[in-house]
């Protein structure tokens, strides 16, 4: 996947993760948090739907690497290298 | 009875198989509507349910609809409906002084065929199990996401009951308030059970699951060729209130809980007994103050099973002699079908209209009456206009032999 790809990805899930929001304007190098209505359940939501749409694990200790759009691509490219877009 | 014990419905919130609303569902009631449908189910595949029709966006936000229950939806749904009816200025009460408390006859369930199914696709992999599993199952769901969504801090908690769940859920609330734990009561029943093939394929090996190829003649308790329980979700919510709060605040009342009680079998895991369901009727109707006579409406719990049927008709018979003449008798499951832990509470609501309207809506579906069924003043078919509805007693019964009764009555000026 690319990384625009990636992106795309992440922000559909957050989309059906929190389906009130608008996500379509999300400030990449900002946290998630601060411009969504997202709490720890629903971020337990998007390491689930990492794993269970990309097969990708997301250890606990990673978790901060998912703090904003930007970290998320960063931190998942090297993982989602060999894998289809969707 | 001391008047800090008076406790009055001042507001109604439903949902039914035949109606979204109490005018809705009263409409439905004495036009004879039944609301039971086709209804597919994983593993178990075609039956018939009574489904409801709401939209949980009313009071919900699509996040809350995705991460809570149905019966959370539900209940979330009725008790903003009930507050409404009750005229309820929500953003000047105190809602530590409000308490939630609803009946249900299983929960988590659904929750738990959910997450199998679920974990199924990724071979049994627990690592696939939903970190909503635990909050969706927990016992006091459906009334803790009323907490929730309506920011109560007051107390919140179900009432297991099995099928007698509806009404101790208002026995429950009719206490606290007794007791100053709350100054408003948010009490009823919900069911989300149609969602769970357990309770189906249960109903199926038990024998007591009705079977018809026209879905709104399935439901029959009382008739010759009746063959069990039609399923059906569905919730009731009544907003109680001690009476001198109610005329204070110049709500509408729509009926005052005039005594209740509840006891067990200590018989069989699943058979009814009548003469433990005739003593609950008459310790809730002694608490009252009352004699059989004076009940002019007795609203069965009946499930449409052949053994039920008989057990509460010779109870209600043994109970209510010659001498009641004004006492007239219906169901409601016929048109709605078994709405499980809100049944108790829907299919009082839906005949709290009588003691305005002075009509008993029938029991449908009655083609041959069975023998070991006939009551007097048993209203089948068609809705009968009687001479005054002062006090209805509402029974519900469930497994494991649990009773209650509930009492109500047009309330004394």
């Amino acid at each position: 996947m690319t990384n625009d790809e990636i992106a795309k990805a992440v922000v559909e899930i957050i989309t059906d993760i929190v389906p009130d929001e608008d996500c379509s304007n999300l400030d990449p190098a900002a946290p998630l948090r601060d411009q969504l209505d997202l709490d720890s359940m629903d971020f337990l939501d998007i390491v689930m739907e990492l794993r269970k749409r990309y097969g990708v694990e997301v250890p606990e200790n990673d978790y901060p690497k998912l703090a904003t759009l930007d970290s998320c691509v960063d931190y998942l490219a090297p993982k989602l290298a060999g894998v289809a877009a969707e | 009875m001391r008047s800090s014990e008076r406790i009055v419905i001042t507001g109604i919130g439903l949902t039914a198989p035949n109606g979204d609303d109490p005018a809705a569902f009263r409409r439905s009631l004495l036009a004879g509507r039944s609301g039971i449908e086709p209804w597919h189910i994983r593993y178990f595949g075609e039956t018939i349910a009574g489904v409801c029709h709401f939209d949980p966006l009313k009071y919900q936000k699509r996040k809350e609809v995705r991460v809570g229950t149905r019966a959370g939806s539900v209940a979330v749904y009725c008790a903003n409906e009930a507050l409404r009816d009750a005229g309820v200025a929500w953003s000047g009460t105190d809602r530590s002084r409000v308490g939630v408390y609803l009946g249900i006859t299983e929960h988590g369930n659904v929750e738990t065929e959910s997450e199998i199914h679920e974990i199924r696709q990724y071979d049994y992999d627990l690592r696939f199990w939903s970190h909503y599993h635990n909050p969706r199952t927990v016992a006091n769901n459906p009334a803790g996401e009323v907490t929730l969504n309506l920011g109560i801090t007051g107390p919140h908690y179900t009432l297991g009951g099995a099928c007698a769940a509806g009404n101790l859920g208002v026995i429950q609330g009719f206490q606290q308030l007794v007791l100053g734990e709350v100054d408003l009561a948010l009490a009823g029943g919900v069911s989300e059970s149609i969602r769970t093939f357990g309770i189906f394929a249960g109903f199926q090996s038990q024998g007591a699951l009705a079977a018809h190829p026209d879905p709104a003649r399935a439901s029959r308790p009382f008739d010759t060729a009746r063959n069990g329980i039609v399923v059906a979700e569905g919730g009731c919510v009544f907003v109680l209130e001690r009476l001198e709060a109610a005329r204070r605040r110049g709500a509408p009342i729509y009926a005052e809980i005039a005594g209740f009680a509840s006891n067990s079998d200590a018989a069989d895991m699943v058979l009814p007994n009548a003469e433990r369901q005739k003593e609950c009727m008459e310790l809730a109707i002694a608490r009252a103050g009352l004699e059989p006579a004076d009940i002019h409406l007795v609203s069965t719990h009946a499930t449409g099973t052949p053994a039920g049927d008989i057990q509460e008709c010779e109870a209600v018979r043994r109970l209510f002699g010659p001498e009641c003449r004004r006492t007239y008798v219906n169901n409601t499951k016929s048109m709605i079908g078994h709405a499980m832990g809100a049944a108790g509470a829907l299919e009082l609501a839906g005949n709290l209209p009588s003691l305005q309207d002075r009509t008993v809506h029938p029991t449908i579906n009655v083609d041959n009456l069975d023998p070991e069924c006939e009551l007097r003043n048993l209203v089948i078919n068609h809705p009968q206009t009687v001479d005054g509805v002062d006090v209805i007693l509402n029974n519900s019964f469930g497994m494991i032999g649990i009773n209650s009764v509930l009492i109500v009555k047009r309330t004394e000026s």
